[in-house]
């Protein structure tokens, strides 16, 4: 993994978990100085705008650490019911699966150095 | 319409909320819905049990096994005696566009039920219903 | 005999079971093209049932009210076999002259019966008439039903059937999509499609919309549904078979295609994804043939 962090969410989570992990999250990244962080919800069954608000919540806190997130494994009927919902989870990167994850932050990752390096 | 079983539940916690969410998920499952039909289902009473708990201040949800003449379903009332929505339908488009909050919730929950409805009184509480048929 | 209106129906067929057994059978028999052993047993033990429900309710019940739960083993009996009869195929003509077919043998019995006595006959024949009606109507609506019923199921299994998702390279999918597109259809081509991306573990996956001839607000918004779907699992959506009249509907609509690449044809599209991927068709110089490089 080296400088990527993969999460895993499994249990139907409450409010307070949710905070927890976030709260846990932005310790992690910058006690590692992760650049890329991979949310799998594969064992999620169902997704609502409050989880979704937790992502992309996470995603924001991780970007404005210099971290980038991807979220990886959403099931079928969990993203035809998003869709389906209105949710549409702007700016927040999706995968099929942790590898795909990977190759997706590498991208993102090269990409913003790409951008750095023009900037200078 | 026939009710066929009922049972209510306390929606007073985040805790509470998962339990909902199990309970529609189990009641889904015995009523032969598949995968797709039973997530947004649970999705929708999952925004709702939400909004009593953060808008209405607490509540509860009836869980009701229902049926008519042609098929069976299941129906689900979530009431509470908070502030109430002083305009509803203001609610729900501004939720559909803002993508947040309670008008998300109660305009998610209608598109992911097969019925729909809403009562609110200022002052007085909410009550909201959905019915999934099968 | 009591010419009693409740009971003229149990009489005459307690006294006279055999023949108008033997009556009706010979009825339905004649009617019917069916001519299998099994599809003959079949109607002889439904109408053996049937006199024994219509006995037993005959004794109990006034026959004129149809709502008395006594009934309902009789009207149980002719759902079912409404409901058997539209699977197997029948005509609503074999199914209603079970139950039509045995007005005329419990009329001869009647009329045995209570031969010296015309107004009796008339007004047991009257009753018979109201009943058998009744029984035929309510065994018509229940085949009706069925029937409605398995031709929902077979318009779900067609349009599961007419939603393939093509592979058209290690990881670009094709979904060519014929004919309209609603609500229903638009699930089950969302679940055919993102189950096939995580099978295949596709990136690409191009939509095409050449067999679709009407693109609407409705059909536009489930496209751009789908669209989302897919990105959610990590594929790239394009859309393709985008003709000229589609394009300007899409315009006038006011869709917002911006974020999606569309393209004249299955051919451009795939191009553009084989390119995505880093990938390319080459011609190879030694011989006519294509690879992919």
């Amino acid at each position: 993994m080296g400088e990527f962090l993969l999460v895993t969410i499994q249990v139907d989570m409450h409010d307070r978990l949710a905070l927890t992990l976030q709260d846990d999250l932005t310790a992690q990244i910058v006690r590692h100085r992760t650049r890329g962080v991979l949310i799998d919800i594969s064992t999620l069954e169902m997704v609502d705008s409050f989880i979704g608000r937790m992502l992309g919540t996470i995603a924001s806190m991780a970007h404005l650490l210099d971290a980038e997130t991807v979220v990886v494994g959403m099931q079928p009927s969990v993203a035809i019911t998003l869709v389906e919902l209105g949710l549409s989870l702007r700016g927040i990167r999706t995968a099929l699966d942790v590898e795909k994850g990977m190759t997706t932050l590498q991208t993102a990752l090269s990409e913003k150095e790409e951008i750095g390096h023009a900037g200078s | 319409m026939q009710v066929l079983d009922g049972a209510s539940l306390e929606i007073r916690s985040s805790e509470d909320i998962v339990i909902v969410r199990q309970a529609v998920r189990k009641k889904s499952i015995a009523l032969g819905l598949g995968l797709v039909d039973q997530t947004k289902f649970v999705t929708a009473a999952s925004e709702l049990a939400r909004n009593t708990l953060d808008h209405g201040g607490g509540g509860t949800v009836q869980i009701e096994s229902v049926q008519n003449a042609l098929r069976r379903g299941i129906r689900l009332v979530f009431e509470d005696q908070g502030p109430g929505i002083p305009d509803i339908d203001l609610a729900m488009t501004e939720g559909y566009t803002s993508g947040s909050g309670m008008g998300l919730g109660l305009s998610g929950a209608k598109r992911l039920a097969n019925e729909f409805e809403i009562w609110s009184q200022v002052g007085e509480g909410t009550r909201v219903s959905i019915l999934r048929w099968k | 005999m009591n010419s009693d209106s409740s009971n003229v129906i149990d009489d005459v067929i307690s006294t006279r079971e055999r023949e108008i057994m033997t009556q009706w059978l010979d009825l339905q028999a004649k009617s019917s093209r069916r001519s299998s052993a099994a599809q003959k047993q079949e109607a002889i033990r439904e109408s053996n049932d049937f006199m024994a429900a219509l006995k037993a309710v005959s004794q109990k019940e006034q026959i004129q009210d149809l709502s008395a739960p006594g009934w309902g083993p009789v009207k149980e009996l002719l759902i079912g076999l409404s409901a058997r009869r539209a699977k197997g195929g029948y005509t609503p003509g074999e199914t209603a002259s079970f139950v039509f077919s045995l007005k005329e043998p419990l009329f001869s019995a009647l009329q045995a019966e209570l031969g010296k006595n015309p107004e009796a006959v008339l007004k047991a024949i009257w009753q018979v008439t109201e009943l058998i009606d009744k029984l035929g109507l309510l065994t018509m609506e229940a085949f009706q039903r069925s029937r409605e019923e398995l031709i929902a199921r077979q318009q779900q299994e067609l349009m599961e059937l007419s939603t393939p998702v093509v592979r058209l390279w290690e990881n670009i999918l094709a979904l060519p999509l014929i004919g309209t597109l609603d609500s229903a259809r638009t699930q089950i081509v969302m679940q055919n499609l993102l189950e096939a991306i995580v099978q295949t573990r596709s990136d690409y996956a191009i939509i095409d919309i050449t067999g679709v001839p009407v693109v609407d607000t409705l059909v536009a918004q489930h496209l751009l549904k789908t669209v989302a779907a897919a990105r959610l699992m990590g594929a790239d959506c394009l859309i393709s078979g985008i003709r000229p009249q589609i394009a300007q509907t899409i315009i006038h609509l006011g869709v917002d295609l911006s974020e999606v690449t569309t393209k004249a044809t299955l051919a451009d599209a795939f191009a553009v994804a084989l390119r995505r991927s880093g990938q390319a068709l080459v011609q190879n110089g030694k011989n006519n043939g294509s690879t992919a490089s």
